[in-house]
């Protein structure tokens, strides 16, 4: 099946503005006539939520947390890159594009990705006129600071919690809605099965997790904004409740889904404690541009770090990359990471974390001016470990944290299904094969600021007399008998386990053998062990309690039970992509000192997966990657 | 070390509840608060009995959803600190810990440790923004915004929502909540156009339900684990006076 991005011909530079000028429109009178489903209420859910109500949509929102404000994007710390240039410094449009396709390592779309940095000034623009908090110089302007490995001052933040800020920009824009009738907002529900019908997306079910009560809701079109799948590894720094649930019952019900092996680990998290580990902490990458990283240079050091001598010490990656030292970007500093603690030389009680170590830039600068840097981000360290960075060395370790694969979309940002949409980080459009840092952000709200509104317009042109979906065809009628069905198999299970053992069992499997470092035989190995945790959740997993309540733990075992499938689907698109690139690295194809190994020839293309049915191997469907604008470089950090 | 938790369960809105009492060998002193929960929740369900329902999604102290009032203070002893950021370390080997729900009559109890936040919401709902729709926003450097007000400004829009302060106060009063809010949108000009209607209605929503009144007791400053200040309060009561005496009637 061929799959067409519908990427606008014409120049780069002009493809969205003469997208805009030609694209359908649906007239104020018919968009009253039209309903609209949002799944998520995060960065991309609720922007795009509140932008389609504005413009005279029936839209209806859903979101499992008990607010909409407590999506996932809540957490980002760092900012968010925009090309205005007020730095004066020669960032432009073209440079924001350059960079995130270069970052992402040439496996995402040109066309996506300079409309992505178009419409990032407009993004800062919407944000300050919604009263987001954005930091300030004395001129009364923004201020930007610079981030991880670029050239450029572009990103925009709030302190450390630009995440926050943004969304509560997004979630008041929301609520507007809300009171104006536009939106409807159903809180603690979540989406578990999708509505095809003739071919189209016809609407959702739904589970209301107070009462467990079944819905059956329709619209002309859903948008799914649910988020990344990293708690497929169990542990990550997403929240508990993240999950790809949303995203893969649509994938089921024939949505492609694109590169799924692309996940990002960040290098500087705080490591795991003890078996009870729940989830992991971010670190700020900025942390790395004042500590340095270091182990002992022998194996099985148990000393205290102040009582190993400089000489005895490894500052492996200044040792490794003489020019970007501890600056190099987040899949080489993650590697690294692995590799000095799979030596023997890891340290702390696990042996599973290095060093990130501040005494250096104390001495140089003073306390002072690092706590003025990082003075909330050493506080939060010292509430979580006990211990406090000023006097002893940090110990991080790499986790998993964003992911860039998620739901095969075109230029519309709709997936193959006609009328499913997919936006922000469930999507796997932007970034490619590596994400940068302050991106993520970015991508959320353009998706559902100002794409979603003009390209949805294309598709539900030629809805507009459609009328109302009906819930009560025989679609609606299977999908609510197949989710009733599948509650019932799982609470009649009653087996010995609970849901949190197989999860943690599928996180270690993950982790193993396709998380930082992958290689044919383990992938080949994870596939069967997962097929094993399969059949064994499904005969012997204990949820207690019963469906029509509030049950956390059937919640978490609809979950698991995805995560389990897409685990498989992840490692097979791992094995089957013979290359390194951005976060994904097969050992057997590195160059000689150790770096990824790209095959630009056979593998610069999207891999979007088809569902065939249970148990049946998933279909490699390709999109090759067109670069018009761009030339094809290897990455060197030497 | 061994703890004894003492938990408030309760089956549905319309049980009564009570406190149930379980034993907790080995907990670890660097686990996380609800990461001990999760230990005893395994256990429960091993036992083939009921795990213990509670709100918690971020576990960084982000998102506002974990909410436990532990030895009689809302998320625990620690200042600054959510419920999902506290650590085993603070307590101590034998300790009777007592867990219960914030308590609060716009907080109904939904389950064991869950309560129903949405009268938060509709106090947001009322009057929580600014009025601007997408594409509408001027250039972002069109309105200078003065750095001390936007520091000010930022202070007040730390407020994770979690309700600590509805469940310190004496009166179980929203008003840090929304001072927070309503100074947050009045410390910036983008917020000035709207400034009498949001406080006014967004106080008669929060009013209606059923938030007791401010007698300046503190207890909210004090719990509030991003350690938003009362001065918040006193913006709020600002605002609102001002907002009655400009408004004009027809």
């Amino acid at each position: 099946m061929a799959l067409d991005s519908k990427i606008p011909s014409g120049p780069l530079g002009e493809k969205w503005s003469r997208y805009k000028s030609s694209v359908k429109l649906v007239n104020p009178a018919n968009k009253k006539k039209i309903d609209i489903i949002v799944i998520g209420t995060g960065l991309a859910g609720a922007s795009a939520a509140a932008s389609l109500g504005e413009l005279g949509y029936k839209v209806k929102a859903f979101c499992f947390q008990d607010s909409a404000r407590r999506a996932h994007s809540i957490a980002a710390q760092g900012g968010i890159n925009a090309a205005k240039n007020y730095r004066n410094d020669g960032d432009s449009v073209y440079r924001l594009f350059y960079d995130t396709i270069k970052g992402g390592d040439y496996r995402s779309r040109e066309g996506n990705v300079h409309r992505l940095a178009e419409v990032s000034v407009n993004i800062i623009d919407q944000c300050v006129a919604q009263g987001v908090p954005f930091a300030r110089e004395y001129s009364g302007l923004l201020d930007n600071r610079s981030f991880g490995g670029v050239q450029v001052s572009r990103t925009f933040y709030a302190r450390g919690q630009t995440g926050q800020q943004l969304l509560l920009g997004a979630y008041s824009a929301l609520n507007r809605q809300v009171k104006e009738k536009s939106v409807e907002l159903f809180t603690r529900h979540e989406m578990v099965e999708v509505v095809i019908e003739n071919g189209k997306a016809r609407g959702v079910i739904v589970r209301d997790l107070v009462t467990g009560e079944i819905q059956r809701h329709a619209a002309h079109a859903v948008v799914l904004a649910t988020g990344g799948y990293g708690n497929v590894f169990f542990l990550s720094t997403n929240a508990m409740g993240c999950n790809t649930t949303a995203i893969w019952k649509a994938h089921k019900k024939g949505a492609f889904f694109g590169n799924p092996c692309f996940t990002q680990i960040h290098p500087t998290c705080i490591p795991v404690h003890g078996e009870y580990q729940s989830k992991l902490t971010l670190m700020s990458e900025s942390l790395r541009n004042d500590g340095r990283v270091w182990v002992s240079k022998s194996k099985g050091d148990k000393r205290k770090p102040q009582d190993i001598p400089e000489e005895e010490r490894d500052y492996y990656l200044e040792r490794k990359y003489p020019s970007f030292g501890n600056l190099v970007p987040r899949d080489i500093a993650s590697r690294a990471a692995k590799e000095a603690c799979d030596d023997g030389r890891g340290v702390g009680e696990t042996g599973m974390a290095v060093y990130l170590d501040f005494a250096d830039a104390i001495k140089k600068y003073g306390k002072d001016t690092i706590s003025a840097r990082y003075g909330n981000l050493f506080e939060m360290y010292e509430k979580i470990t006990g211990e406090d960075p000023y006097t002893t060395p940090m110990m991080i370790y790499p986790a998993v944290h964003y992911t860039m694969g998620g739901l095969w979309v075109d230029y519309n940002l709709m997936t193959n299904v006609p009328g499913m949409y997919a936006t922000g980080e469930c999507n796997f459009s932007d970034h490619g094969a590596n994400r940068l840092g302050a991106s993520a952000l970015m991508q959320g709200l353009a998706d559902g600021y100002f794409v979603l509104p003009y390209t949805i317009g294309d598709y539900l042109s030629g809805e507009i007399l459609t009328g109302k979906i009906k819930t009560d065809s025989t679609a609606f009628d299977e999908a609510e008998k197949n989710v009733r069905a599948q509650i019932e198999r799982l609470m009649n299970i009653k087996g010995t386990k609970s849901v949190d053992y197989y999860h943690r069992k599928l996180g270690k499997v993950m982790w193993d053998k396709c998380g930082m470092a992958r290689n044919a035989t383990g992938l080949s190995e994870a596939i069967e062990e997962i097929k094993k945790i399969k059949t064994e959740f499904w005969s012997d997993v204990k949820i207690p309690g019963t469906a029509n309540e509030l049950n956390p733990e059937l919640e978490k075992a609809i979950r698991v039970a995805d995560f389990i499938e897409l685990g498989e689907l992840m490692c097979l698109d791992a094995l089957h992509r013979e290359e390194s690139c951005g976060g994904h690295f097969r050992t057997e194809f590195q160059t000689p000192d150790g770096e990824a190994l790209r095959n630009d020839d056979k593998f610069a293309y999207v891999g979007a997966w088809e569902y065939k049915g249970e148990n049946q191997p998933q279909e490699l469907h390709k999109e090759e990657l067109v670069f018009e604008s761009v030339h094809l470089t290897q990455r060197s950090y030497k | 070390m061994r703890l004894t938790l003492k938990v408030w369960r309760q089956k549905n809105k319309s049980d009564k509840g009570g406190f149930e009492t379980y034993q907790l060998n080995n907990v670890d002193t660097h686990a996380s608060f609800l990461e001990m929960m999760d230990v005893l929740n395994e256990q429960l369900v091993n036992e083939n009995k009921i795990p213990v329902a509670f709100d918690h999604d971020c576990r960084e102290g982000i998102c506002g959803a974990c909410s436990m009032v532990i030895n009689g203070r809302p998320h625990g002893p620690l200042k600054g600190t959510t419920t999902c950021q506290l650590h085993m370390r603070h307590f101590h080997d034998g300790e009777t810990v007592t867990i219960e729900p914030f308590r609060a009559n716009a907080f109904p109890v939904l389950k064991d440790l869950v309560v129903d936040r949405s009268s938060f919401e509709r106090i947001q709902q009322a009057g929580g923004y600014i009025s601007v729709g997408t594409g509408a926003a001027p250039e972002a450097n069109n309105i200078p915004v003065n750095k001390v007000d936007a520091e000010k400004a930022f202070d007040a829009a730390a407020c994770i929502g979690c309700g600590a302060c509805v469940a310190a106060c004496k009166n179980g009063s929203a008003m840090l909540f929304v001072g927070a809010k309503v100074s947050q949108y009045a410390l910036l000009p983008q917020g000035h156009p709207e400034r009498n209607e949001r406080v006014l209605n967004m106080v008669a929503v929060m009013d209606e339900e059923g938030f007791g009144g401010c007698t300046n007791t503190g207890a909210c400053e004090a719990e509030c684990p991003k350690e938003i200040s009362v001065a918040n309060i006193m913006r709020l009561n600002r605002e609102y006076i001002s907002a009655k005496l400009s408004v004009e009637k027809e």
